[in-house]
């Protein structure tokens, strides 16, 4: 769009202009502003480096003890002070990654739902509602998940998914309700207002002249919403998700609540998992030896890892979308 | 009027105006039988306030060695490697006891008995099924033909150490391939968090089993096995019972770090603790260590009589004589 350009190229001659007629008594205040600014903007970064400077020199006498071995083997065991953390990167990443599974299809269509089908007064509701679940807490989640879900886990779901699904790996073994099962289910629902909310502003955000285009050239509606507003917001859709990943990789209350906390690599989803989050949050208080204390700072420094991974892994993918878009 | 008057009296005595502050932290097990002790003794004495975080033994344990607090409390004495980084020789006060009760969920079926060898087959999981016929032989006619679902606890706790204790006591299985501790590495199993957290799993799983504490499952109305202790009677988990392992002991170690474990003697409740309060024996404020020595005479002595009440087995006569002993060591400079 030509126009806004030269609008913005004039506002800021007009803004240099201002400046320099400025006297220096507007100039100090501005400065200051923007030290105010820069130092608040330093403090963020220098919080992040001391977490993880924190977590570092808490982990070291894991570190040094057991080495690498933490990161490939499987066994974790506080009374042998025998520590593998496999099992609980395992635990973090598939229930988040199911939980992605789960919610992103959901949350995109209630987005597109709210933005574009919807009634005004019924898109109002829906997005009330759905904002309401991010309100509800983690620890409610999490006795919703005892009380509600993996009864009826136990009782409806795994049995008709063990009856006819059984052949698969996913599905075998005994009904236990709580496991990796019901933690990603409790993930996919604590994570789709965040992704829902998100999307459809960034749905909204797309201009109607995109869509009356699309319409006037004779598109249905389903061929409107993706040529125009799907491929439009591409970039920011993978933002949304990649913000729901993170608190479905750091959750801790809700997930520790269900996921039936044995630190066991298992395919089937029926079988009980911990997390790198809830095996700080069940172990941490009670522990006393110092390698205990060390490997769960060591296991609290590679969640801060995985997340730093993931997040800026997705960020590639969306500099290198927009890249793409760009040059076609 | 004069109630008003006695209760402003009590809030200007309860707030920080001239009291001595003293702080605890650790064990939450004790938690409600210490808070109830500090809200009495406060009242006896105005003059002291004594705050406690139950923020969990290990928590307890950690805080008293990097000083900061005046007392730690945990359900399990310290151990040797602890004692080593201690700055000071540390003196140990149980305070009162517990037990840990096996809880479980089979329809129709009560009045069940367990013994030691069985249990820990449970737990290690080469006992699947219960009906198993080691289940059945205690257990004639018992009904039930469903798997066997363990139960544990998830996070770090006093009562998985009392239990395991126990469990690496009676099975040489357990002590070889779990060991014990305050968080395990389970052969078997789902974990809940907390006592809550295994009690909601054992009331919505059919056919399974955990472990809870004392309190916890009497004033949840759950039901739990009888088991066998070592003199071979099946025992029920009560206040009395669980006062008699401690009567049971036959020599209390002179720095009172027992086990209470698989006890000798008629009654007894085999997987029964205490609770410690832990001090060093010389503190650097002579005036707190004056207010914590009297504060727990008195607990050994008025104090046991509300353990009762709140579900906490009082300490045996024979024990307590030597824990007030041991309390005269604390080192307390009078001054005047």
């Amino acid at each position: 769009m030509p126009d806004v350009n030269t609008d913005l190229g004039h506002l800021k001659e007009l803004a240099q202009n201002k400046f320099r007629s400025f006297g220096k008594e507007i100039h100090k205040p501005d400065r200051n502003f923007l030290w105010f600014l820069r130092i608040v903007a330093s403090a963020v970064i220098a919080c992040l480096l001391s977490v993880g400077l924190f977590l570092l020199l808490k982990a070291w006498p894991a570190l040094y003890h057991t080495g690498l071995r933490f990161l490939y083997t499987n066994t974790w065991d506080p009374v042998g002070d025998v520590y593998g953390a496999l099992p609980v990167v395992f635990g973090t990443l598939l229930s988040s990654f199911l939980a992605l599974i789960l919610s992103v299809p959901l949350s995109l269509g209630i987005a597109l739902f709210v933005s574009e089908l919807a009634p005004r007064r019924l898109a109002r509701f829906v997005s009330f509602t759905v904002e309401m679940l991010a309100a509800i807490p983690s620890v409610v989640y999490g006795l919703w998940g005892i009380f509600v879900l993996a009864p009826w886990l136990r009782t409806v779901v795994e049995p008709f998914l063990g009856t006819y699904f059984g052949f698969l790996p996913f599905f075998q073994g005994p009904p236990y309700g709580v496991g990796m099962l019901a933690a990603s289910l409790i993930l996919a629902v604590m994570i789709t207002p965040t992704i829902s909310s998100i999307a459809r502003e960034i749905f909204r955000a797309v201009p109607s002249n995109y869509r009356e285009a699309a319409l006037a050239l004779g598109a249905t509606r389903w061929e409107m919403i993706r040529l125009s507003v799907l491929s439009a917001s591409w970039s920011g859709v993978l933002g949304a998700v990649v913000l729901g990943l993170g608190r479905a990789l750091g959750e801790t209350m809700a997930v520790t609540m269900v996921i039936g906390n044995r630190a066991d690599i298992s395919l089937s989803l029926f079988s009980p998992g911990q997390s790198m989050a809830s095996v700080i949050a069940n172990e941490y208080v009670e522990a006393t030896s110092d390698i205990h204390l060390a490997a769960l700072a060591e296991v609290g420094l590679l969640l801060f890892a995985v997340t730093f991974l993931v997040n800026s892994g997705a960020r590639l993918i969306v500099l290198r979308l927009k890249t793409k878009g760009g040059g076609r | 009027m004069r109630l008003l008057m006695l209760f402003l009296a009590g809030f200007l005595a309860s707030s920080s105006w001239g009291a001595q502050v003293v702080t605890g932290a650790g064990a939450t097990f004790p938690y409600p039988l210490y808070s109830k002790w500090f809200a009495e003794y406060g009242k006896l004495n105005p003059n002291v306030q004594i705050n406690y975080q139950s923020i969990g033994s290990g928590g307890g344990i950690r805080q008293l060695l990097d000083k900061t607090i005046d007392f730690g409390a945990s359900d399990s004495p310290m151990t040797d490697e602890q004692l080593g980084k201690a700055s000071g020789p540390i003196v140990h006060i149980p305070t009162a006891m517990g037990a840990v009760v096996l809880i479980y969920n089979l329809a129709g079926s009560t009045n069940l008995k367990l013994s030691s060898d069985v249990l820990a087959d449970v737990f290690l999981g080469t006992i699947k099924k219960w009906n198993d016929p080691r289940i059945l032989a205690l257990n004639p006619g018992l009904a039930q033909t469903s798997d066997i679902f363990v139960v544990h606890r998830s996070d770090g706790s006093g009562t998985t150490g009392i239990f395991s204790d126990y469990m690496a006591k009676v099975s040489s299985d357990w002590k070889t391939k779990v060991g014990s501790g305050t968080a395990l590495n389970w052969p078997t199993g789902l974990g809940g968090k907390g006592n809550e957290g295994v009690t909601g799993l054992v009331k919505q799983t059919p056919g399974s089993i955990g472990y809870v504490e004392l309190i916890y499952a009497e004033s949840n109305k759950l039901s739990f096995f009888a088991l066998k202790n070592k003199a071979g009677q099946f025992v029920t988990p009560t206040l009395k019972s669980v006062t008699a392992a401690a009567a049971g002991l036959k020599e209390v170690p002179d720095d009172l770090r027992f086990s209470i474990t698989d006890s000798d003697g008629a009654g007894s409740y085999p997987i029964s603790g205490a609770t410690y309060i832990l001090v060093y024996k010389t503190m650097p404020d002579s005036a707190k260590a004056a207010s914590i020595v009297s504060f727990l005479k008195w607990a050994l002595k008025d104090g046991q009589k509300m353990a009762a009440e709140l579900l906490y087995a009082p300490l045996p006569s024979s024990l307590v004589k030597k824990v007030q002993k041991k309390v005269e060591t604390i080192e307390v400079k009078r001054a005047g």
